[in-house]
């Protein structure tokens, strides 16, 4: 049998010990008329018919490559090769939480560096080690700041430009707190959000860059929220933080965001980091674990997972969160991930990503019954108004492997022929340059087809 | 095992090193909006290293922690079975590792197939009608899980029911969960054999509980003896029964929950099917659920038509828990593993970990009682031997010096003292034997030199770490002195 060690020998000297004839004696406690039910599966496949049938079904994806202008919430970043060697090392990923901190210190330090790596990013004061993904994280956000009024503020201010996943997992999460979640129901900026606030809003929630790739400038945003005693969530995308002001610097409480592009495959959507950030005197409520730093009885440093009497495992029903692991793997990638782009390793990566983007962007805008809205800034992603429907126009590229883009319409009715185009440090030049000719292609295309109906 | 730490990445790092680099920006460049850049002022202060800094920092990192590679990790309630290289492998094609989870469907039929393929092994080995693989982790699937039963009987326009029974023996994610759905947690204690006490389940089942939270086997590891009857009290009085799939690895293929009658249940992919732990997560906390629970299931699941398929978001979903289709990565290297062992290897893993457990049960019960005498399933909690001041974290400790992962130590809470052991079923007899004659040395030593049990560990890189100090004075992240 698959990785069982005992041989048969074994389980005949086991059971002896046990007085016992056959391991189906071991459950007798479990309903005669249920136990040992027959399981319709596939008999067993060996390691090699396994990959043969895994490898068929990977080979029926079409995976990104340089030609993919997918974004939209996770993105095609470059991982150095450094970042897999070392995180597929069994002695971090057969690890477990570390609860025996005197053989976890290798986990508990990197998680230590992961949580410092990264409140240098956001330039907030504390980092918890991770949630689920950025959505999660989120709504965890906008949680906490309900708890943190005593929940006697429940109206979450939520931009549009939150990525709409994010959006609907707060409301999912918040369902249950009778919060109300508003100011979404309109394509708002910053500035507006921010005077919706009032003494009943426990939080502002918004997003940079946008869903929409915009990047509004947040400045002078905390002070109007702060006025109304409500807090400010910042979602971020940590390969901009590379290069834009930190949200910290501009009076956020509390920086959220998807970790996925510091290091981590886009991996059909999962696992991916959520990144969580706060401020100190949040810190009792913040959900999730921590890693701090101690001494031994030697006096030598060491780490250990601290402050956990917020936590489900030892407050139970009135724990801040039911969060029991976290993205430990994911948060080890980022480390790794961080250390080895240093501060110019990763503002080349958001400087190439904006250059590119702005090229791609250009291009597009010059080709006919394309248009682009240039008003506000925007990082590396833009919509594109096309002049076919978007999901027409992803199909018909698909035969020469491009990905052209998310269509809208997936999120946001009524936008049928905008397209999200995400553009990074992997779509070189060329890749772009033979985008913008397919595109020209299938728009003169239909364009005639059109003429002749 | 390495007997020091590493500095922290900032004490090496060195202006002007790097370990990656990029080619010249190939476009026209276009002017930034200043106000938005990050000034002099805020520059940001990452490490500065070569590669070489970095590869030795993190494997150095690596070597000071113990993993299930390198060491037996009978972590009680964790499951913490090998985990096949072939997993990571697969996870790691290119196929998979690089497809976008907003990739046309039709680019994704690859993909689709594994997770339609992964609910329906769920589906069959738990004997449910349908499963959502969304929730990213057990207490994710949980909160998944009471939700769905908060919108069952609000659907119903039931509002009376505001109560959740959960007995004592359950993980603190089960309490904290109904906290977060709404609900209020009402304790249930356990009986004298362990199981949950009947009478007093019987007592509070009325009109005001939405549903009962069981762990079954249970964190004693011990399989409800009663568990139909307890079933039936919470459907009499309208309640749902919700599975919390903590302990499934003891029963694949030994009775499926959903002929039970359990209504809805939680998979820890990452105990049962043996995704990596990873140091704390990724996991993935898959849901089934019974017919009346599938129009309430989080959304996307994936439909299949003819070859084809497609997501589907049921029609009174809870809505969305992350975002994407779940940890698909976790997923996939779950859906490997079920399908190198098919039916005969699923009982195969029961038998073996439950035949493990009551071995090792047998080797040291005289000497580290058990309390309940009957045999166990995967797991069983075992009390420290009589010894003027050595505790069960001396214990642990000590086992630490001999080359052996600690069990889960002070849980369930309803046990004082408790040591919580899951040998799994990817462990031999020898590794057993070995560490049963580490739990007796121990003892030995707890009598005649307690000393050093109560100092131990003495060979691991730090020797015990001060908590309380931790604590009251928070250091959190690193802070350069300048």
């Amino acid at each position: 049998m698959a990785y069982i060690s005992n041989t048969p020998d074994d389980v005949r000297v086991m059971l002896d010990a046990l007085g016992l004839k056959s391991c189906d004696q071991l459950f007798a406690d479990v309903p005669e008329r249920h136990r040992f039910p027959k399981i319709d599966l596939k008999p067993e496949l060996s390691e090699m018919e396994a990959l043969a049938v895994l490898s068929e079904h990977a080979d029926r994806n079409t995976p990104a490559s340089s030609l993919s202008f997918l974004g939209g919430g996770a993105w095609n970043h470059f991982i150095p090769s450094v970042v897999d060697a070392l995180a597929s090392r069994g002695e971090f990923t057969t690890s477990y939480t570390p609860y025996q901190a005197e053989v976890s210190q290798g986990t508990l330090q990197a998680l230590f560096e992961y949580q410092s790596l990264i409140a240098e990013l956001t330039g907030m004061d504390v980092v918890n080690a991770s949630h689920y993904d950025g959505a999660t994280a989120v709504a965890e956000a906008a949680l906490m700041s309900v708890h943190a009024s005593r929940d006697a503020r429940k109206k979450v201010v939520l931009s549009r430009g939150v990525h709409p996943y994010c959006r609907s997992v707060t409301r999912a999460y918040l369902d249950a707190m009778d919060a109300i979640v508003t100011g979404d129901d309109l394509d708002r900026t910053p500035g507006e959000l921010a005077a919706q606030c009032d003494t009943q809003t426990a939080c502002l929630v918004v997003q940079f860059p946008d869903f929409f790739g915009r990047t509004f400038d947040l400045d002078g945003l905390a002070e109007t929220v702060h006025a109304a005693g409500a807090l400010l969530v910042v979602h971020v995308d940590p390969i901009a933080l590379g290069l834009y002001k930190d949200p910290g610097s501009l009076g956020a409480d509390i920086v959220t965001g998807e970790g996925q592009p510091l290091g981590i495959p886009v991996s059909f959507g999962g696992p991916y980091l959520g990144i969580f950030a706060c401020r100190t005197p949040l810190i009792r409520r913040m959900p999730g674990r921590l890693a701090g730093e101690t001494l031994d009885s030697n006096g030598r440093r060491g780490f250990v997972l601290t402050l956990n009497t917020r936590e489900q495992h030892i407050r139970r029903e009135k724990a801040t969160s039911n969060i029991c692991t976290n993205q430990g793997l994911m948060a080890l990638r980022a480390a790794i991930y961080l250390s080895a782009m240093g501060p110019t390793g990763l503002r080349e990566v958001a400087e190439l990503c904006y250059h590119r983007a702005n090229y791609a962007a250009h291009q597009i805008a010059g080709l006919p019954g394309f248009t682009v809205d240039f008003t506000t800034p925007f990082f590396k992603e833009f919509v594109v108004t096309c002049p076919i429907e978007a999901e027409s126009l992803v199909e018909g590229l698909l035969p020469d492997r491009i990905l052209a883009g998310v269509p809208l319409s997936r999120f946001e009715p009524g936008r049928a022929n905008d397209l999200l185009v995400s553009v990074t440090e992997m779509n070189p030049k060329t890749s772009i340059d033979t985008f913008i000719e397919a595109l020209s292609r299938v728009a003169s295309v239909n364009g005639k087809e059109q003429g002749a109906r | 095992m390495r007997q020091s730490l590493p500095p922290l990445l900032w004490e090496t790092s060195r202006p002007g090193k790097r370990a990656t680099w990029f080619s010249e920006c190939d476009v026209p460049k276009t002017e930034i909006p200043s106000g938005l850049v990050r000034d002099d002022a805020a520059h940001l202060n990452l490490p500065e290293l070569s590669e070489l800094d970095v590869v030795r920092h993190f494997t150095q990192l690596s070597q000071t922690n113990y993993a299930i590679d390198t060491t037996f990790y009978p972590l009680g309630s964790c499951t913490m079975k090998y985990n096949p290289k072939l997993n990571e492998a697969v996870a790691g094609m290119r196929g998979f590792a690089a497809h976008h989870p907003l990739a046309p469907v039709a680019a994704s039929q690859g993909s689709l197939a594994v997770l339609h393929e992964l609910q329906e092994q769920i589906k069959e080995i738990a004997g449910f009608a349908a499963a959502s693989l969304q929730p990213a982790a057990g207490a994710q699937g949980e909160l998944a899980g009471v939700l769905m039963i908060r919108a069952y009987h609000r659907d119903r326009g039931d509002k009376k029911k505001t109560r959740i029974l959960i007995p004592d023996s359950a993980h603190g994610t089960n309490p904290a969960t109904v906290t977060m759905s709404g609900f209020t947690a009402v304790e249930i204690p356990s009986d004298r054999e362990g199981n949950v006490d009947l009478e007093a389940l019987r007592r509070e089942c009325d009109d005001t509980v939405a549903g009962l939270m069981i762990t079954n086997p249970n964190t004693l590891g011990l399989f409800e003896s009663r568990i139909e009857e307890v079933i039936s009290a919470v459907h009499d009085c309208g309640g749902l029964v919700y599975g919390d799939g903590a302990n499934m690895n003891a029963i694949l293929g030994v009775v499926r929950p959903g002929d039970l009658g359990i209504d809805l249940m939680h998979f820890n992919l990452h105990k049962t099917f043996s995704t990596p732990h990873g140091g704390g997560g990724p996991g993935a906390g898959p849901v089934g659920v019974g017919e009346k629970l599938k129009p309430f299931l989080p959304g996307p699941i994936v439909e299949r038509t003819g070859d084809v398929f497609s997501f589907h978001t049921p029609e009174k979903t809870i809505g969305r828990l992350k975002a994407f289709h779940g940890n698909f990565g976790m997923l996939l290297r779950a859906f490997t593993y079920i399908l190198v062992h098919g039916p005969e290897g699923l009982r195969a893993i029961a038998d073996n970990a439950v035949l493990n457990a009551n071995y090792l049960k047998k080797l040291i019960e005289e000497t580290y009682p058990v309390r309940y005498r009957r045999p166990c399933m995967h797991e069983f909690v075992a009390t420290p031997p009589d010894a003027d001041g050595v505790h069960t974290m001396d214990i642990a400790k000590r086992l630490l010096d001999y080359g052996f992962h600690a069990p889960t130590v002070y849980f369930p809470l309803i046990v004082k003292e408790a040591l919580m052991i899951e040998p799994t079923e990817s462990e031999g007899r020898e590794t057993l034997e070995q560490f049963a004659e580490a739990l007796l040395q121990i003892a030995r030593e707890a009598s005649e030199t307690p000393e050093t049990v109560t100092s131990a560990p003495v060979t691991t890189p730090v020797s015990r770490l001060d908590e309380v100090r931790a604590a009251r004075q928070p250091v959190l992240r690193y802070r350069s002195r300048s």
